[in-house]
């Protein structure tokens, strides 16, 4: 067997050596001043709207300005991830994006859960009538 | 003179004289002996003129091989400390009926318990599990350290700054008598207004950073670093639960600092996150806390499922039975793990629906489980078993897993679980599943490994005592809390009442000094080997002929693992290249690039830690200044250049021929 030449190869362009991170094509691209810029300027607008929101009382709802405030949160962790964390389908090898999905699927598990949870807890557990203690969910 | 007190409480903060117990004679004792013992260390390290070759080959080290040994260290000695919690426990329960109180009053008892699950948790089960894969990762992948060597010396201090700072609570002040998770709204200022709670919080907070990190690094080693030919259905199993057990990691103990960041402000800046009154609910904290909680189950016992499947696989000659299934059944625990939370409190009030799906799911879990134990039990069908140390853990585990994933699917059923709840059966059920699982295939793993890090095997003799005390010793020490449990004892109990339960708490008491007997054998095993350790040499680096790469090279290895990164053709990479006549390398060496040690990760700990200790006693000069010294050193530490070297040909050259010769000579 030709082990010992194809480790020869190898041991040349030694891919493996820890720590050694100048030197390395990156795979994942460095964005350009564009790109940042494009980010920078939709963060700002993404925060400003909420301050907007919340300050100047623009929806008489609090409870719909909160859902508007947290949508808005949202989306800028998605420009975040685009723009600065410079994510696609393809970079890695395809390993950001599985480990998206991976967060969005525990994300979506531990907030649904949690409110689903609390939600029952809260119906079953304040002070509440007899009638209402045989018929709980 | 007015001022005098206003000075001290600005620089002390709530430290006086007081918080030393010189009046609690067991924790004197305690002190006198860690006094002397540490005093003697010391003078023996300076008497023996080590301190140079400590730091410079061991403190500062960024060798995943030397910290993975310093993190099985730490573990082990904070295993002596979590044990003798437990011995002082049963001892106290054995005793204490009618009118004999026993010797631990009830706050003191409440604070033993407490220690012992944070620390056998957060600092014997984690240290030992990511001790073990540090060790063995990055050589059963063929690579020459982790992604990112500092970080992982880092890692490792900080896990030991959170330990220091357990440890100081037994001398300066007091631990929490919360219970292992510090539920509010005990926690709360309110009820815990002693520095026990910010104790518990700061010490796990600390460790969680080294947790996290340590996770990425593993994953990024994992994901990137394989030996050319490595896919991820070629990985040796216990890379796989390495891989799923970082992952888990890193996607739970964010709760967890959460979590714990939010009750610090509740007890520190006044807010009502989890208490009783002004919208807070303390529920949200039990909730919270398990989403971490059951996904840190898995972490602990994935990579015990790894050891076992590499100990079966090498002691049986067989390769492992049912690989595929063994991944996938691995990957769909990681999934599932997030599933299950609610199991633990199914008595909080959620109700039918909720209940019954955490309680099917908890159920569904334990399939991919059961998978497990059959691949192993496949692997052993008609193989030729050899009965050494790891094989005999590994079956010892079987049976006492089993046994206690079936007490698991019992307290699944939402109904039973409101009989057993925070019964002594629970208790008797998660140390029969962290005993029987996680410790047993730690020791497993330990002693599989001992001779790739050292070079020479363990004492069989000794192994063998350890194992069955362990054993036996376990079996009497918690079957009759099952017992206890079913009768409806409740767990956390310091003193009771009926004397008819008193034989089983004394049968308990025996077996847990039958464990004792285990744990000093062990250390006696440690001791004998080191004395015989050139008859138990090991000069070939394979000693129990093994199936993967980590037995390909040296025993130690040496600094750069592999002279040339190994090429991987078939899972089982070394058993392959052993049966295709694999011939060694024997020249043409090359330079090779390695990073170089550093004190950084030692210094940033030691801070870290200092902050720890001003935010607990409220000595605010020292938390502020500590945290601007921490960031002022991290920040100059991203200035040290001088942070790689090349090992020079020669010296590369020199080691493998050494090696050469010695394979040579024993051909």
């Amino acid at each position: 067997m030709s082990q010992a030449s194809h480790a020869h190869d190898h041991g040349a362009h030694d891919h493996s050596a820890p720590g050694a991170h100048e030197g390395h094509g990156h795979e994942a691209g460095h964005g350009t001043l564009k790109g940042y810029t494009i980010g920078f300027v939709l963060s700002v607008i993404l925060t400003a709207i909420p301050f907007w929101l919340v300050m100047g009382h623009v929806i008489p709802d609090p409870r719909l300005t909160a859902l508007a405030v947290m949508a808005l949160a949202a989306v800028q962790i998605v420009v975040h991830m685009v723009f600065f964390l410079h994510m696609n389908s393809r970079s890695e090898g395809g390993w950001t994006m599985l480990a998206l999905i991976f967060t969005l699927v525990l994300v979506v598990i531990t907030l649904s859960g949690s409110l689903w949870v609390m939600y029952h807890l809260n119906h079953n557990m304040m002070p509440m009538s007899v009638h209402d203690m045989r018929n709980m969910p | 003179m007015s001022t005098s007190p206003d000075l001290a409480k600005l620089i002390f903060g709530r430290l006086t004289w007081d918080a030393v117990p010189l009046h609690e004679p067991i924790l004197l004792a305690t002190f006198a002996v860690v006094a002397l013992g540490g005093v003697a260390v010391l003078g023996a390290l300076t008497y023996y003129r080590l301190w140079g070759y400590l730091w410079r080959e061991w403190l500062t080290s960024v060798d995943h091989k030397k910290i993975g040994v310093m993190y099985i260290i730490l573990g082990l000695v904070m295993l002596l400390r979590g044990f003798a919690d437990a011995l002082m426990m049963r001892a106290q329960q054995a005793m204490a009926f009618g009118a004999d109180h026993g010797y631990l009053p009830p706050h003191h008892y409440d604070q033993i318990f407490t220690a012992h699950g944070v620390i056998m948790i957060f600092f014997v089960a984690m240290p030992l599990v990511t001790g073990l894969m540090n060790l063995v990762v990055p050589l059963q992948i063929g690579a020459r350290d982790v992604a990112f060597p500092f970080l992982n010396n880092f890692s490792f201090w900080m896990t030991v700054g959170g330990a220091v700072t357990v440890m100081m609570s037994l001398f300066v002040g007091e631990f929490a008598r919360t219970g292992w998770l510090a539920y509010p709204p005990l926690s709360n200022i309110a009820y815990s207004p002693g520095v026990g709670v910010d104790y518990y919080i700061w010490a796990l907070q600390i460790a969680g950073v080294g947790t996290l990190l340590s996770g990425i690094n593993l994953i990024a080693t994992i994901v990137k670093m394989r030996a050319p030919g490595m896919s991820l259905m070629k990985m040796p199993v216990f890379t796989w639960t390495s891989l799923c057990t970082n992952v888990l990691i890193v996607a739970a103990f964010p709760i967890l600092t959460a979590v714990l960041a939010l009750l610090s402000l509740d007890r520190y800046a006044g807010t009502n996150f989890f208490t009783n009154d002004f919208g807070g609910s303390p529920m949200m904290y039990v909730n919270l806390i398990w989403i971490w909680g059951h996904p840190e189950v898995y972490i602990l016992v994935l990579p015990a499922f790894g050891i076992f499947s590499e100990v079966v696989a090498t002691f049986c000659g067989k390769r492992l039975f049912g690989y595929a299934s063994m991944v996938y059944a691995t990957v769909v625990i990681t999934i599932l793990s997030y599933l299950v939370w609610l199991h633990h409190f199914f008595t909080m009030g959620s109700g039918a629906s909720v209940n019954s799906f955490f309680g099917i799911t908890t159920m569904i879990i334990s399939i991919p489980t059961g998978a497990k134990i059959f691949n192993w039990l496949f692997t052993m069908y008609r193989g030729r078993i050899r009965f050494e140390v790891p094989m005999l853990w590994t079956i010892g585990f079987m049976v006492t897993f089993v046994i206690g994933g079936m007490t698991g699917v019992l307290l699944a059923v939402p109904p039973a679980d409101f009989v057993l709840h925070n019964s002594l059966f629970l208790v008797a059920h998660f140390h029969n599943v962290i005993i029987g699982g996680v410790l047993f295939g730690l020791f497993a793993g330990i002693t599989y490994w001992f001779p790739k890090a050292f070079g020479y095997k363990l004492d069989p003799f000794w192994g063998k005592m350890s194992f069955w005390f362990w054993l036996v010793g376990f079996y009497f020490a918690f079957m009759p809390l099952y017992v206890l449990g079913l009768m409806g004892v409740t767990r956390r109990v310091s003193h009771f009442e009926d004397p008819s339960l008193q034989i089983w708490f004394v049968i308990a008491a025996f077996g847990a000094v039958l464990i004792l007997f285990g744990i000093v054998s062990f250390l006696i095993q440690l001791v004998v080997s080191f004395m015989k350790r050139e008859q138990l040499r090991d000069l070939t680096g394979d000693p129990w002929d093994g199936r993967t790469l980590e037995w390909a090279t040296s025993s130690p290895p040496p600094a750069y693992n592999f002279a040339f990164t190994p090429l991987v053709h078939a899972h089982d990479a070394w058993w392959d290249m052993k049966q295709r006549g694999y011939e060694r390398p024997t020249k043409g060496f090359v330079p090779i690039h390695m990073p170089k040690n550093t004190g950084a990760g030692i210094i940033l700990s030691g801070i870290a830690t200092a902050v720890a200790f001003g935010l607990i006693w409220q000595m605010w000069w020292l938390a502020a200044g500590g945290f601007v010294a921490l960031v002022a050193t991290a920040i100059a530490h991203t200035f040290n250049y001088k942070r790689d070297y090349y090992v020079p040909v020669e010296d590369v050259t020199r080691a493998e021929d050494e090696r050469t010769k010695t394979l040579a000579s024993l051909a």
